[in-house]
């Protein structure tokens, strides 16, 4: 099919203002959170699914690549169109289809965002337990994608823990539901095997999520300490001494100057490490357990531990800790964020080592994280037009993962492989291993159309960082 | 068949770097995403090009020679706002307004030929004159009071007619102070500055009286420079900046003259404007510095009034309200809280918060007379959202915000007064005076 039949089909389908070709449109696809930038052909934005299905079947006598994209808030280029081809957003799929209150599941299509979700239950008590940091604007299909988690992933697990079903159109373009609405559907957990699969096997178009009650009692500590090592075992302390917090969370000095420079929350400028300490429950659980954190606090020597007086306090914490990515814009025209996570118990050394690999390649790290599961997230500060420090930034990059993993930890927590990891991705799992994932992969994409040169091992260069098609396969249009 | 394959990617340097366009801005956003969402235009459409980050990356493409500033460039940087709702929800502080303002800079006012013609003439020939704006309201007035309207109509497309039945009932009486001083009634605080404006003397006479009402009888003395002028707002946000920055001039010779503690605004999009003559005219050696001074001294009523807070008896009125964040206000300025204070400073006033209520309404200068489509769009779900809120009235302290809300209320319901902050403060003080006197 030519590529003019192919747009020609693509109007009929989804309507001529909602197929986009020209450069001053497709360009601001070529990007989303992260660092890569490759920019896509077509854009396609389907209103339903049926529009999907269309779409999927005409790319697929095309032969073109498809890449699902929700809201492009992703950090690892999961929505950055590897190969060229179509970029399919989902961002008008955005209607809350159903919401089932004495079941406590809603069906919401892909492009809702998630934070509406609790948005449309919370009066009555309810909430969408998923709180990545983007939630303000992240979409539910992309936190499918990417199983994403978010500070209170430590209490109440990530998205695959929240999802009852999907609805998701395959390869050559069938409507298929997978699970249900119900928790225990029998057979194999295709469901299960959806989330998490950044895009490579399918594309969802309905999701079935668990809605949780809202607790009766929530008490958040911010806790500031003048040395690293103190946050952190008091993270370890905290942890071993029985309390699970709903949220647990770290900000060090440079991601405080981040967030002060870019949208301040008040928070003091001078600290070497704060500590966002969340417990939920029911009332006399929660003061108990909010004293005795606080008191970890104190006892591993933290110079201020107190609690959030009202909800405006306590929503001005979280405004500073989930704008913190958005902020180091403040700080750097460029950063590299890595995901790795080591055991509670190495935090303190990982902390060490992180500071070193900042001092040895001069590059500012900044670090917010998941301290309550050990899932790091440092930034590395840079400027992309300055000639090879994006190199230094790769290798840096790389050392903070072996370091992970040399304390028995793992590459990503949370933020998907995308094209960013996939080259570490052979660190955690053996030949066998990934043959295994990539035999279910050609099951349901056995062109291999769907988000190509994502997830799967291949050596990530700079070069892919500067947006240059990874290799555009021959006669793409013929 | 011969290969078509298009790959935008291999299409380097197709245009020349832009230099202009290669602002420090750019580079503070990390294309995160959080301000998709807050953008009224990325809501309603979905598209990556019509939301902040979009346009960011547009403007950025365009200063590094990647992209072109045609025509289709020229309408993503158009259907934008300018509310800066992006800029409250950017946890990197970019400064949104900048780089759109820069842009439309270069690209000149928006429309055909035509009417790039005619905003020109508006920008440089009437803006900057008091008294021809004056005779063109007299003109205005005449024509809606002669019937000459309804015959006009006749003749005039779909489009005009729309553009015709937005055009608000010229007052009977303009707001022209009858002296240069207004005194401070009781112990003075302060002596203060007030822009008169461009379009609310003329329409807005009353709003004008109301504030120097309510500002005198808080201790204020109040003074209006004589040779004061327009803002400039509407031309910086289309793309005239020569005009613009001769009115900057004028505006801060004439009040610095004044030595005065504040320079008080009563219009949401002047006020904003006026805050940001220091970087206006960052470039201009003779100004640079006391353009810095004067957009020090630049508040807005509400804000000013907040601050030093009220005194002298507010009288009841009872009344149920809701309060419409003029985008200016809440995103240009970062003013909420205080208005709303005042607001619960009245007695019997109740204050019903509405859904979205920092979500612009659709006004955005001439946007409405620009984009209708996406004008009314952004109206519609206002007034809905006011509709789910129930109270029938609503506060929104600036001119482009009051005269879009009662036209919605016309159009779409439901039915709704429409008041400027000052209006009813200025009331409660006359409740508190009459009831004295009984």
């Amino acid at each position: 099919m030519s590529r003019n039949a192919l747009i020609n089909e693509l109007r009929a389908i989804v309507g001529e203002y909602y197929v986009l070709i020209e450069k001053e449109d497709v360009i601001v696809y070529e990007q989303d959170g992260s660092i890569f930038q490759v920019m896509p052909e077509i854009v396609v934005l389907p209103a339903n699914v049926e529009q999907v299905s269309a779409v999927i079947k005409a790319a697929k006598r095309a032969n073109v690549p498809i890449v699902p994209r929700g809201s492009g808030t992703g950090l690892a280029g999961g929505a950055v169109p590897a190969e060229g081809g179509i970029v399919l957003s989902l961002a008008r799929l955005d209607r809350i289809l159903k919401i089932d209150l004495p079941n406590r599941i809603a069906i919401v299509e892909p492009g809702v965002i998630n934070q509406d979700v609790t948005k449309a239950v919370a009066e009555d008590g309810f909430f969408y337990a998923p709180d990545p940091s983007s939630q303000a604007a992240c979409s539910i299909g992309g936190n499918v994608a990417n199983n994403s988690g978010g500070p209170h992933t430590l209490a109440y697990g990530v998205t695959t823990n929240h999802v009852l079903g999907l609805e998701v159109v395959l390869d050559d373009g069938q409507i298929i539901w997978l699970g249900g609405e119900v928790p225990d559907t029998p057979g194999y957990d295709l469901c299960g095997i959806f989330v998490g699969s950044e895009g490579t096997l399918g594309i969802v178009t309905k999701i079935a999520v668990r809605l949780m009650k809202t607790r009766e009692s929530v008490r958040t500590l911010l806790a500031v300490f003048d040395q690293m090592d103190h946050a952190t075992q008091t993270v370890v302390d905290i942890t071993g001494a029985g309390i699970i917090p709903a949220a647990l969370e770290m900000m060090d000095r440079t991601t405080i100057e981040a967030v002060e420079r870019g949208a301040p929350v008040g928070l003091p400028r001078d600290a070497e490490a704060v500590l966002i300490v969340e417990v939920e429950g029911v009332r006399e659980q929660t003061e108990k357990a909010v004293e005795v954190a606080r008191g970890i606090c104190q006892r591993n020597g933290a110079r201020e531990a107190r609690v959030a007086r009202d909800e405006s306090e306590r929503q001005l914490l979280w405004k500073g800790r989930k704008g913190a990515f958005g902020a180091m814009g403040a700080l750097a025209p460029n950063y590299y964020v890595q995901d790795g996570v080591v055991p509670r118990s190495q935090l303190p050394e990982i902390m060490r080592r992180i500071a070193e690999i900042s001092k040895q390649y001069n590059l500012r790290i900044a670090n917010v994280f998941h301290a309550g599961d050990g899932n790091l997230h440092p930034n590395i500060l840079f400027d992309m037009r300055t000639p090879g420090e994006l190199d230094r930034v790769v290798e840096a990059g790389a050392a903070t993962l072996r370091a992970c993993i040399e304390l028995g930890g793992s590459i990503t927590g949370e933020h998907g492989i995308g094209i960013e990891k996939k080259a570490y991705i052979g660190l955690l799992f053996n030949e066998a291993d990934l043959e295994a994932m990539s035999r279910v992969r050609k099951v349901f994409d056995p062109d291999g159309r769907f988000n190509p040169a994502k997830l799967f091992p291949t050596p990530v260069s700079c070069g892919e960082v500067r947006r240059q098609p990874a290799n555009i396969p021959a006669g793409l249009w013929l | 068949m011969a290969l078509e394959h298009v790959d935008h990617n291999q299409e380097h340097g197709g245009s020349a770097k832009i230099d202009a366009l290669n602002l420090p801005e750019l580079y503070q956003c990390v294309h995160c995403g959080l301000c998709l969402n807050q953008c009224p235009t990325y809501h309603a459409l979905r598209l990556e090009p019509e939301s902040p980050r979009g346009r960011i990356h547009l403007v950025r493409a365009a200063a590094e020679g990647r992209v072109e500033l045609n025509e289709r460039f020229k309408e993503h940087l158009y259907l934008c706002l300018l509310c800066r709702a992006c800029e409250t929800a950017c946890p990197s502080g970019v400064q949104y307004g900048r780089i759109a303002e820069t842009a439309r800079e270069k690209l000149g006012p928006p429309g055909s030929s035509f009417a790039r013609a005619l905003l020109n003439l508006t920008f440089t020939q009437l803006l900057p004159y008091p008294w021809r704006l004056r005779l063109a309201a007299r003109l205005l007035r005449f024509y809606q009071r002669s019937g000459l309207g309804r015959l006009i109509r006749l003749f005039l497309s779909a489009k005009l007619c729309a553009m015709d039945s937005m055009l608000p009932a010229i007052p009977e009486r303009f707001f022209e102070p009858d002296g240069d001083v207004f005194p401070a009634l009781r112990e003075r605080r302060a002596r203060v500055a007030m822009l008169s404006g461009c379009v609310m003397p003329l329409l807005f006479g009353d709003v004008n009286a109301a504030t120097v009402r309510v500002l005198q009888r808080n201790g204020c003395e109040v003074v209006f420079p004589k040779n004061q002028i327009c803002c400039g707002a509407l031309n910086i946000h289309n793309g005239e900046s020569a005009a613009a920055k001769q009115m900057a001039r004028r505006n801060i010779d004439a009040f610095l003259a004044g030595g005065v503690d504040a320079v008080i605004v009563n219009a949401a999009g002047c006020g904003a404007t006026m805050k940001e003559y220091g970087y206006l005219l960052r470039d201009d050696p003779a100004y640079a510095e006391k353009a810095l001074r004067f957009s020090a001294l630049v508040k807005d009523a509400g804000e000013f009034l907040g601050n030093i807070g009220l005194v002298g008896e507010l009288g009841p009125l009872h009344m149920t309200v809701t309060y419409q964040d003029p985008c200016h206000l809440a995103h240009g300025q970062r003013v909420r809280s205080q208005p709303r204070k005042l607001l619960n400073a009245i007695p019997g006033v109740k204050l019903l918060e509405m859904e979205g209520s920092d979500r612009c309404c659709g006004s955005a200068g001439i946007y409405n007379i620009t984009h209708p489509d996406m004008s009314q769009h952004l109206l519609k779900e206002k007034m809905q959202s006011i509709a789910a809120n129930g109270a029938p009235a609503v506060v929104a302290p600036n001119p482009g915000c009051m005269l879009q809300l009662r036209y919605g209320s016309e159009r779409y319901g439901p039915a709704l007064k429409v008041y400027h902050l000052m209006d009813l403060l200025d009331r409660a003080y006359a409740s508190a005076d009459a009831s004295d006197l009984k």
